[in-house]
Order: structure tokens, then sequence, then C-alpha cells
């Protein structure tokens, strides 16, 4: 379970702010955020993540408050809307990142990935020979080797055309309940949230609102 | 329209014409047997191989500071950061008799002599690696500042989020990425070190076979009236610089 507790924050240099964000995703659930551009959803999931500091509020995962923590304590996997691939590794060693950093050998797990998101023929590619859809796999393989609890996802089917994102909206339905994920993906399609979404939430100058 | 452009095509023309010139004047002043000559003689290749000893270990170590300290200056917000920018410009500003005159300057404090008690840098070798450094590892510091500036941080905190350390994420992701900008400060800093003469000649003095590198040599041959080698040395350090140039070039960067 995640639960943000009176988050505010104020984006330097920017016209926005996030006010007193407060709720709760509940364990193996599938929570969809919208809101216009500029709200502050991406802003949200870095704070989440732990790549940005919120000027107040805490953020609790399973009650265990993670606010001070680095990112890399807080186990939580974060998909970004650039997909942000490391560049020149191949997608074997992009995959295996988050092993490596752990001093862990976890061969079995990669390639098990890797033929669940369909890139096992990619493990020797670079990121500039992957198209838009083989991206957008590699960098969820990428974020799910690190075996979060907690998965957050920024716009991860904007760049698809519709017969793909089908197939990557049952993809990521498939692994929300394979890995048993508590999962936050932001949207600005309705159909993504109605497909997806067990809760659906909407950013609203600066406030969080269930619809 | 055209007329302006061609003004400027004209100026940029004669410029580039200046310098061929001076160039070419250079290269014809003696023949070629007299090069063969001048690169023979023992205090000639003495200097060539110190320069590019000193040279080489004067840019390794600019580099081991510059890739840190560049690193710090791109990625980090504080406060008073343009007055430390501006302080790690000094030694690009500085005239250069005057880093010889403050490294000699320090020497002589009780601090630079407990140094000089574990290693003797005024008048050695190792003065003259000192008086390289301290101004090659400026336009090194610059250079990578610049290449960290141009690499997005966002694949560094992507890599946070797997687990990383800060070093980690520095050292698996920024450092192979800014490869090219290292390659390319490595050499710039390799291309001041080898010019560099004030600070030399102030700091570890002219030498012959001890701490003569090859823009001393131009210095003392000229002063014993002998241009056939001061020229030879003078052309052998162009084309050093313009494989230099083109090193850097080949690797994206500008000097």
């Amino acid at each position: 379970m995640i639960s943000l507790k009176n988050i505010f924050w104020q984006a330097p240099g920017a016209d926005f702010n996030l006010h007193d964000i407060s709720l709760t995703i509940p364990d193996n659930t599938y929570a969809v955020l919208m809101g216009s551009t500029g709200c502050g959803k991406t802003s949200l999931l870095e704070i989440i993540c732990g790549l940005r500091q919120p000027n107040q509020g805490q953020i609790l995962l399973d009650d265990r408050d993670v606010s001070i923590l680095e990112p890399r304590e807080r186990c939580i996997g974060y998909v970004p809307q650039d997909l942000c691939l490391f560049p020149g590794r191949r997608v074997k060693a992009q995959l295996s990142f988050a092993s490596q950093m752990r001093g862990l050998r976890q061969e079995a797990l990669i390639l098990q990935l890797a033929e669940n998101l369909h890139i096992s023929h990619l493990l020797d590619r670079l990121p500039e020979q992957l198209s838009g859809g083989e991206k957008q796999r590699v960098a969820l393989a990428r974020a799910l080797a690190a075996q979060p609890r907690v998965l957050l996802l920024d716009e991860p089917l904007s760049a698809l055309d519709e017969s793909t994102r089908e197939d990557a909206m049952n993809l990521l339905r498939t692994l929300q309940s394979k890995h048993a994920l508590t999962v936050l993906h932001v949207t600005h399609s309705s159909s993504e949230a109605d497909a997806l979404g067990q809760l659906r939430l909407r950013l609203d100058q600066g406030k969080i609102v269930q619809i | 329209m055209r007329t302006f452009w061609l003004c400027l095509a004209v100026i940029t023309a004669a410029y580039l014409l200046f310098w061929l010139l001076l160039l070419g004047a250079t290269a014809a002043y003696s023949p070629p047997e007299v090069w063969l000559q001048t690169v023979m003689k023992p205090e000639i290749r003495y200097a060539t191989a110190l320069s590019l000893l000193t040279c080489t270990a004067a840019a390794a170590i600019a580099l081991l500071f510059a890739v840190p300290i560049g690193y710090f200056m791109a990625r980090c917000q504080f406060r008073g950061k343009a007055l430390l920018d501006a302080a790690l410009d000094i030694p690009i500003v500085l005239p250069p008799m005057v880093v010889g005159i403050c490294l000699l300057i320090f020497f002589q404090t009780s601090i630079g002599r407990s140094i000089e008690q574990v290693i003797s840098f005024t008048y050695t070798i190792a003065g003259v690696v000192l008086a390289q450094f301290v101004v090659a590892a400026a336009f090194a510091i610059r250079t990578m500042r610049g290449t960290f500036d141009h690499l997005s941080s966002r694949p560094e905190e992507i890599a946070l989020t797997l687990g990383a350390t800060r070093f980690q994420s520095f050292w698996h992701i920024a450092l192979p990425t800014a490869r090219r900008g290292m390659l390319a400060a490595f050499c710039i800093a390799w291309a001041r070190s080898l010019g560099e003469f004030g600070p030399i000649l102030v700091f570890a003095g002219a030498t012959r076979m001890r701490t003569e590198v090859l823009p001393t040599t131009v210095w003392l041959e000229l002063s014993v009236g002998n241009l056939d080698s001061a020229v030879t040395v003078s052309l052998a350090m162009i084309l050093i610089a313009i494989i230099v140039l083109v090193a850097v070039r080949a690797t994206g960067e500008k000097v």
C-alpha cells in the first residue's frame, strides 16, 4: 500500500504547486492518474520515487515512512515518459543494471522478464536500434528487473499506435497481477483509464480528486 | 544582402590567409636537411621526449581533477556557484608569468617547503609538470563542465530508482556517456601543456638536458641566434598542435 499524506510542493521557477495532496492506493491496485498538461503529474511521480523532495508531507510504503529515504531504498520502480534508456548500453545490460548495482547475478529473472515482455530477440541491441514500442517494453522490463513493490508509469503508452497500445495495455494488466504490483499510471487517455484503472484519480489545480 | 555576406567572407578569408602566410613562411624558412640536423641534436631530442612525457602526465592529472569538478559544477545547484565558476577560470585569465611567480612564491612558504621535503618541485621535472598542470587543468575543467552540461541528467536519475547510489550512477551512466568529452578535455589539456612557457621558465627554469621542454628550446635557440633550430622546433610544435586539433574535432568537441 502506498499513502501520501499532506504533500505540498512548489515548483522552482514554475507557476504550479501541489497543495496538500493525500491519497492511498491499496496493495495490488492499478491506479490511474489523469490531469491537464503541466498540472504536476510527473512531479508527483518523481516525489513518490524520491527524485524530488516535497516541501512538506509524508510518503508511506506499507505504513513505513520513506520520505527521507534515497530513491534506491524505496523499492519503487519508475518508467518515465521519455523512457530514458541508458545510452550505449545493450538491452541485456539495461535489464541487468539493477542487479549489477546490488552486486547480484539474476540471469534467470532477466531472461524470464525478456520473454514475458517479448523482447528476448532484442537483448543484443542498442537503444537507437529499437522502435518506440520496443523501447517502452525495455524500459518496463528494466524497472521490473529491480523487483519493485510499487510501479510508477508516466504516460507509458503515449507514443504507441492504436493496435500496439491495445497489446501494451493487456501486457500491463498481466504484469500487474503476475508481479502483485501496486501501480500508479499517469495518462491523458480516458480509454486507457477505463481499461486499466481500478482506482481513477484526477490532479486538478494542485489537488487530487477521485473520479 | 549578398554584398554583406561577401564582405564577411572576405574578412574571414583575409584572416585565414594571414595565418597560412605565417605558417608557410615558417615552413619555408629552412631546408629539410636543417630540420633533420636539428632533430638529431641530443638536447632537442631530450626536450621533445620531456615535453611528450610531462604533457601527458599534466593532462592526465588535469583530467583527474576536471571530471569530478566538471560534474559537480554541471549537476549541483548551490549558493555562490557563479562565484566559484569565475574562480575556476582564474588560471585562464592570469598572465602566464604570474602563474610561475605564484608557484615560486608558494614553494617558499612553510606549507610549500613541507611539500618540497616529500617531493621537490622548484627547478625540477616535477615542477615542469606542476606548471603545465596549473593552467591545463582550468581548460580541462571548462571542457568537462560543458560536456556534462550538454548531457541530460535524466538517465542518471533513473539509475537511482534502479538501486544505484549517486557514485554508481556517476560511474556507470555519466562517465561512459562523457567519454568523448573526456578525450577532448585530455587533448586540450595536453595541447595547452605543450605550449606552456612562462610558468615553466619562472618555476622550473630552462636548464639544458634537465628541465628543457620544446617552448624553452625555441627561446634558448633564439637567444643564442640559432634561428634554424628555433624554426624547426616551432614547426614540430605546429604539427603536434594540428594533430591535437584534428583529434579534438573528431570527438565532436570544440577547443
